[in-house]
């Protein structure tokens, strides 16, 4: 059984197939890209991963076990974490505050504990925000720690994004489009902290993108979509030579 | 300017930032304990009612400033925790056991409210709770046999452990003080920790949350459970301190009030509970002596301007009756509330902040520090 596998999986919103049985599996370790054109699914397929839709059919499975069926807020605990395409990060409060909510399915406190602040409660403040400050080693955040994110600039809250969902120690990382709205120096630095998302924390990267450049330069393997099919999956080379995926880009 | 050097993560946990603060809000806390010597009954009364009202405060804060459900159901809470304690006292039980008891007893009709708030948000979840406010109030005044309906219920004087604490007296206004630190650190401590965090989530970004782990629907309950368990704790002393309660007291005005304190204090730090009380508490006394004395100052500026008399006791007659039409208090308090939403959003604390900011960087402030930032389109397919 591999890492993680998603086993003909639809999505049906009234007369739409938004997904159309897709069927694809990571391996650990690996970086993992769905591509395609606007619309052809791809988000939506994030969506379906961690839970916020419910598949019309199919079925998904992570480490072997089924979670086809396990509420979105449990998703994070199992392991997999999620950035956003449009960044949803919270707003009013310190880039601090939201790299602890990353932290929120690792929180063992109960409220009793935490309306009196016990000793118990304290310590694993602290532990949560040990591992916040090795996340904001590891990305380079440490000028923005008490900085409201509302006031940092776009490509930061890119990073931001990426960091929260660190945060939670995932094992498995959905990255939705990390290189938008970003410039050629950001992109670049984007394309190392993947890689090394990989190596040197270990954490499988599944993600979304549309930059080639840098799907080229990270990913192991690719899936290309269109209208919620599989058009074609390979190595990035094999799949932009493919036929069907240069007639998807460029019209028939 | 103060700069605080962080070299351990108790410094961020911490709720006194550093040394400054350990003597202004010791200074603070001394005032408050001296208060009833230095002042006079009346004033001392209405340090009362700032107390129970910052207390709703912290409450509304904790639901709609962190956790972003707001509510017009607040005097409904407040009733609920008033009437458990006139009920609860006639039978004979004590102060100490009804006082917990009705926190309990709110916070479980709290919880009760906030699983129709799992699937509405925003005008709906306000007119939600409006309607739950005119239920409770229905309930209050049929309900005869438990609250004797509208003719009203007389609330003892508080006997704790044998020691009547008379409404009037100091006792009973360090058990409000008592009970407002006390609710302000419990929610000082609720928000330093994860639960704070998961609420201030929800707030913010519910698809995020709910991807970072957070069960939206345990916390909205929990959030509203608090918050109506602390109003519900502030109604016992309300009903006391009223030593009379009856359903009309417990209004949809009310609720508005309660609003209101959270407004004008600032919603996004437990400070602008406090601020929001002390401005409406205070304001009420301020706007009758108006009432009392703007037409009578308008006659005479009048007749001193070389108006005839008759010209001037005209004048002060339209102006009194202007004064006293009804409805003006309502009118004013939507204008107040219009102006701070226009001029102020972050209330009288965020302006306190920004004074304060200005003294500390002077001479360096710039204009533009506070201008709003450029915000960037969320997505609403999640939703």
């Amino acid at each position: 059984m591999s890492f993680f596998t998603v086993d003909g999986i639809s999505l049906q919103f009234g007369g739409l197939k938004a997904v159309d049985s897709v069927s694809f599996s990571v391996e650990k370790g690996e970086i993992f890209t769905i591509i395609g054109p606007n619309g052809a699914g791809k988000t939506s397929i994030f969506n379906l991963i961690s839970r916020l839709y419910d598949p019309t059919s199919g079925k998904l499975f992570f480490e072997g076990r089924d979670i086809t069926e396990i509420p979105a807020h449990q998703i994070a605990k199992l392991g997999i974490a999620r950035t956003f395409q449009n960044i949803e990060l919270f707003e009013n409060a310190t880039m601090l505050a939201n790299l602890l909510v990353g932290r929120h399915c690792h929180a063992t406190t109960q409220l009793w504990q935490e309306i009196l602040f016990l000793p118990s409660v304290r310590r694993a403040e602290k532990e949560h925000r040990r591992k916040v400050e090795e996340v904001i080693e590891f990305l380079d955040l440490q000028p923005y720690r008490e900085k409201l994110i509302a006031g940092l600039p776009y490509g930061v809250r890119k990073v931001v994004e990426v960091a929260r969902a660190l945060c939670s120690e995932p094992k498995l990382i959905l990255l939705d489009e990390p290189s938008s709205g970003l410039n050629v120096e950001e992109t670049d630095d984007m394309s190392f902290w993947i890689r090394d998302i990989r190596t040197e924390l270990g954490v499988t990267v599944l993600m979304v993108e549309h930059d080639m450049s840098l799907v080229n330069r990270v990913s192991d393997r690719v899936l290309a979509l269109n209208y919620g099919k599989v058009l074609a999956s390979g190595t990035p080379a094999e799949v932009q030579a493919h036929p069907d995926v240069i007639a998807a880009y460029l019209g028939t | 300017m103060r700069f605080v050097f962080k070299t351990d993560y108790n410094q961020d946990i911490k709720l006194l930032k550093h040394g400054g603060y350990w003597w202004s809000y010791g200074v603070l806390l001394a005032v408050m304990i001296a208060a009833p010597y230095l002042v006079g009954s009346y004033l001392q009364s209405q340090m009362v009612f700032v107390f129970i009202y910052a207390i709703v405060g912290v409450a509304l804060i904790i639901l709609t400033g962190f956790t972003g459900q707001a509510s017009l159901g607040h005097a409904a809470f407040l009733a609920i925790g008033a009437y458990t304690a006139g009920f609860m006292q006639s039978k004979g039980i004590p102060f100490i056991v009804y006082f917990p008891a009705a926190a309990i007893i709110t916070g479980a009709v709290g919880a009760m409210v906030g699983f129709p708030a799992l699937r509405l948000s925003g005008i709906y979840l306000v007119i939600a709770t409006i309607a739950f406010a005119f239920i409770v109030e229905e309930i209050l005044a049929r309900w005869e046999s438990v609250t004797h309906g509208n003719e009203g219920m007389r609330v003892r004087t508080i006997d704790l452990l044998g020691q009547p604490i008379p409404r009037d007296g100091d006792a009973f206004y360090f058990l409000c003080l008592l009970v407002l630190v006390g609710s302000i650190l419990l929610a000082l401590n609720l928000l330093r920790s994860p639960t704070g965090r998961a609420f201030i989530a929800i707030r913010d970004s519910e698809t995020a949350g709910k991807s970072m782990g957070i069960d939206l629907a345990g916390y909205k309950v929990k959030s509203f459970a608090i918050s109506a368990a602390l109003t519900g704790m502030a109604g016992v002393l309300f009903a006391h301190k009223m030593s009379f309660i009856s359903p009309e007291m417990f209004t949809l005005l009310l609720s508005i009030e309660f609003i209101m304190v959270i407004i004008i204090g600032g919603a996004f730090g437990v400070h602008g509970a406090v601020l929001g009380a002390i401005f409406i508490v205070m304001v009420d006394p301020f706007l009758t002596a108006l009432k009392d004395d703007v037409p009578v100052l308008g006659a005479s500026l009048a007749s001193s301007l070389g108006m005839s008399p008759e010209g001037a006791g005209k004048l002060r007659e339209t102006m009194s009756s202007i004064g006293s039409a009804a409805g003006l208090k309502g009118a004013i308090y939507g204008l107040i509330i219009m102006m701070f939403i226009l001029f102020e959003p972050y209330g009288l604390y965020g302006r306190w902040l920004k004074v304060k900011l200005f003294f500390q960087l002077f001479p360096l402030y710039k204009k533009a520090t506070f201008k709003r930032q450029k915000t960037y389109v969320k997505s609403e397919r999640n939703r």
